[in-house]
C-alpha cells in the first residue's frame, strides 16, 4: 500500500455569519495516499471546496474559522504552519487548478509571465532556466507551438487552452499534490475528456496525488481510485471507486448513482432525490439526510451516525441502516 | 518527462501578431482625432520648450534696456519686456519650468497615491481605514488656499527662488495623490477578490509582488488616465502661485510669474505681448493635456469597445 500523503482528521472549518455558525467542514476525516487519485463527491455546498481550501489554506478569515482538527500533509500539521512556511509549501509541493479558466489567468500578463512565476519562487530558477522549463511545460499539457503561446495573453486563448495551462502553471514545481477544483465544469463536453486524460496521464508520469473534486459522477468512474462521498459538511460514505459504484451503501450515494444516466437506457425522467440540501445553519445532531432519505428511522432524527467500516474493509458509510441500533428498530 | 502530444485541439490563432491590450488602446487613441491633435500640440510644445532655447542668440540674464518694451520684430519675435530680456526666450524656458513642475508632482502624485491605494485596497481593515481617513482629511483641506499658506511660508523661511521649484514640486504632489489613491483602491477592492489572485494565493506568491505586479498592471489605465488630468491641474496650481509670487519667483521664469506683467495697468493695457505669450502657452497646454487625457479614458476603457 501506497504511503498516506495527507491526512484529515476530523476537521472543522466553520463560517462565522449574522444568521449563525454554518459548519462548512464538519468533523471530516480521509486520507490521500501518495499516486492515488481521490474524489471528492457531493452536490453543491455540501463542503467540497472549502475542504480542499482549508487544505491549502485559502478559507478566509474572517468569516471563516478552524474549529479543530488537524490536516497532516507528509506528517506536518498545515493549519499550524506560519503565513511564510505555507506559501513555501502552497504552488510548490501543493497545488491547485480552479474551476473557471476564464478567470484565473491574469488578463494583463502573458502566458509566459504567469508560468515562469512560480519556478522563479519556488525552484529559484534564472529568467533562461525558467523559459526553458516554461515552454517544456507548454509541450507537456499538451499545446503546440509553445513559443507562441508563451508571449501570448490569456484573452487569445480558449477556455480548454486555457484550462491547459493553469495545469502547466501548477504542475510547474513537480507537486507531490494536484487539488483540482471541478476542473472541467466550466468546459464543454470534448474538451473535459481532453483534459481528464491529461490529468490521467501526469498523474501516471509524474506519480501526482490528485484530489479530484467533482459533481460529476461519469468523472468520478473514469479518475477515481477512491471516492468520498461528501453530504452537509459530512462524510456520509468513502470506499474504492469500485465498491462505490458495485455496492453503494449509504441511501444518498444510491440516489445519486440512481440520478445518473445511463447511455442506451431509455428513461422517461432521470431519478432525482426527493428535497433539498438542508440549510447549513445550526444543523442538529442528526443524520443530515434524514429528511430526503426514504430509509429515514426514530434514531436518525435525534442521532448522529457514525462513520464505520460495514462489510469490505476500507469502505465506511455512516448511517444507521447499517448499525446495530438502527437494525433493532 | 514528456507525455504523448494530444493533436492540436484549439483554434489557430491568426498568423499575424495578435493585438495586446496595449496595442488596440493605442489604436483607438489614434482614432479619437481631438486626442491625437492634443497630443501633437504637447509634443511640439515639449520640443520647442527643450529645444528652442539652444538656438535663441540671446541670454536670459542678459538685461539690455537698450530695447526695453519693445513690440515684435525681426529680431525679437516676441518683443521684449521692461528688462529688455527676450520674451520668446522666457517662455520657452518657463515652459521648461512649468512642464518640469507639472510632469514631476504628478509622479509623486502617482508614487505616493498608486502605492497608498493598492495597499489599502489590497490589505483592507486597519491599514485601509487608517489610509482613507487620511485621504479624506487631504481631500477636505482646499488645496488653493493651502498651497498659499505653504508659498508664503516658503518665502518667509527665505528659500533660495533657484531651489524653490522643487519645494513646490513637492507640495503640489503631496496635496493631489489623493484621488488617485482613492480610484485604485476601489480597482484594487474589486480586483483581489477575482479567481486569478486566488490562484496567486494557490502558487505561494508573496503580498509585495501580488499586489505590484498582479494588480497594479490591471489598474495602470486608471492611473495613466487620472496622471494626465494630473499634469493640467498642476501646472495650473503652479502658474497661479506663480503669478502671486509665491510659486516660482524671479528671475526664475515661469508661465504663471511672467503674465504678473498684467498686473501692471499699462502692461496690460499697452504691451500684450508681454503676458499673451504665456497665458496662452497656458491655455494650450493644459486644453492640450485635458484632451490627450479624455482620448486616454476613452481608449483604455474596456467598456468603450465598439
Amino acid at each position: 500500500m501506497a504511503k498516506d500523503l495527507v491526512e484529515f482528521k476530523n476537521l472543522e472549518t466553520h463560517f462565522h455569519t449574522s444568521a449563525g455558525i454554518v459548519k462548512a467542514v464538519d468533523d471530516v476525516s480521509f486520507t490521500i495516499r501518495e499516486g492515488e487519485t481521490l474524489c471528492v463527491v457531493g452536490e453543491s455546498g455540501c463542503g467540497k471546496s472549502v475542504t480542499a481550501m482549508s487544505l491549502m489554506r485559502l478559507v478566509e478569515m474572517p468569516p471563516g474559522r478552524h474549529a479543530g482538527g488537524e490536516i497532516l500533509f507528509e506528517g506536518k500539521d498545515l493549519l499550524k504552519l506560519s503565513k511564510r512556511e505555507m506559501s513555501r509549501i502552497r504552488g510548490n509541493e501543493i497545488a491547485m487548478i480552479f474551476q473557471e479558466p476564464m478567470s484565473s489567468l491574469n488578463p494583463v500578463l502573458t502566458i509566459g509571465e504567469q508560468i515562469t512565476e512560480p519556478l522563479a519562487l519556488h525552484l529559484l530558477l534564472d529568467r533562461k532556466a525558467a523559459k526553458k522549463r516554461a515552454i517544456e511545460l507548454i509541450t507537456l499539457v499538451g499545446i503546440p507551438r509553445a513559443e507562441e503561446i508563451f508571449h501570448s495573453y490569456p484573452h487569445e486563448l480558449s477556455g480548454g487552452m486555457r484550462q491547459r495551462i493553469m495545469i502547466a502553471i501548477a504542475l510547474s514545481c513537480d507537486p507531490k499534490l494536484l487539488i483540482a477544483d471541478e476542473p472541467t465544469t466550466a468546459l464543454d463536453v470534448t474538451i473535459q475528456a481532453q483534459i481528464l486524460d491529461l490529468m490521467r496521464d501526469i498523474k501516471r508520469k509524474l506519480n501526482t496525488s490528485i484530489m479530484l473534486i467533482t459533481h460529476d459522477l461519469g468523472v468520478v468512474a473514469e479518475m477515481a481510485d477512491f471516492v468520498v462521498v461528501m453530504y452537509a459538511g459530512k462524510v456520509i460514505e468513502e470506499a474504492p471507486v469500485l465498491e462505490i459504484f458495485k455496492d453503494p451503501q449509504h441511501p444518498y450515494t444510491k440516489g445519486l448513482l440512481k440520478a445518473k444516466p445511463i447511455i442506451n437506457e431509455k428513461k422517461e425522467r432521470l431519478y432525482s432525490i426527493p428535497g433539498q440540501v438542508p440549510n447549513p445553519v445550526d444543523l442538529g445532531d442528526n443524520c443530515h439526510f434524514h429528511d430526503r432519505c426514504e430509509f429515514c428511522m426514530d434514531i436518525c432524527r435525534t442521532k448522529l451516525p457514525p462513520l464505520r467500516v460495514h462489510g469490505d474493509h476500507n469502505h465506511k458509510t455512516a448511517c444507521w441502516l447499517y448499525e446495530e441500533e438502527g437494525k433493532a428498530q | 518527462m514528456s507525455i504523448e502530444q494530444t493533436a492540436p485541439i484549439t483554434k489557430t490563432p491568426k498568423a499575424q501578431k495578435v493585438a495586446s491590450p496595449w496595442r488596440s488602446a493605442i489604436r483607438k487613441f489614434a482614432k479619437n482625432k481631438l486626442a491625437l491633435l492634443g497630443l501633437i500640440i504637447m509634443i511640439i510644445m515639449i520640443l520647442i520648450c527643450s529645444f528652442g532655447p539652444l538656438f535663441s542668440p540671446y541670454n536670459i540674464y542678459d538685461y539690455d534696456y537698450t530695447v526695453k518694451n519693445k513690440a515684435p520684430n525681426a529680431s525679437h519675435w516676441l518683443g521684449t519686456d521692461k528688462f529688455g530680456r527676450d520674451i520668446l526666450l522666457r517662455t520657452m524656458l518657463a515652459g521648461r519650468i512649468s512642464l518640469m513642475v507639472g510632469l514631476v508632482s504628478t509622479a509623486i502624485a502617482v508614487v505616493i497615491g498608486a502605492t497608498l491605494g493598492a495597499v489599502s485596497g489590497f490589505y483592507r481593515g486597519w491599514t485601509d481605514t487608517i489610509t482613507m481617513r487620511m485621504a479624506d482629511i487631504f481631500l477636505a483641506l482646499p488645496t488653493l488656499p493651502i498651497l498659499i499658506t505653504m508659498g508664503a511660508i516658503l518665502s518667509d523661511l527665505k528659500v533660495d527662488p533657484s531651489k524653490r521649484i522643487y519645494f513646490l514640486m513637492l507640495m503640489i504632489g503631496v496635496l493631489s495623490w489623493v484621488s488617485l489613491a482613492r480610484l485604485v483602491r476601489g480597482q484594487i477592492l474589486t480586483l483581489r477578490e477575482q479567481e486569478f489572485m486566488q490562484a496567486t494565493e494557490a502558487l505561494g506568491l508573496r503580498d509585495r509582488r501580488k499586489i505590484f505586479r498582479h494588480l497594479m498592471p490591471n489598474t495602470i489605465p486608471i492611473i495613466i488616465v487620472s496622471a494626465t488630468l494630473l499634469v493640467a491641474g498642476a501646472i495650473l496650481f503652479e502658474s497661479a502661485l506663480s503669478f502671486l509670487g509665491i510659486g516660482v519667483v524671479p528671475p526664475t521664469p515661469s508661465w504663471g510669474n511672467m503674465i504678473t506683467a498684467a498686473n501692471s495697468l499699462i502692461d496690460f493695457r499697452k504691451r500684450p505681448w508681454i503676458w499673451i505669450p504665456p497665458g496662452m502657452c497656458i491655455l494650450i497646454t493644459v486644453t492640450a493635456i485635458n484632451l490627450i487625457g479624455d482620448g486616454l479614458r476613452d481608449a483604455l476603457d474596456p467598456k468603450m469597445k465598439k
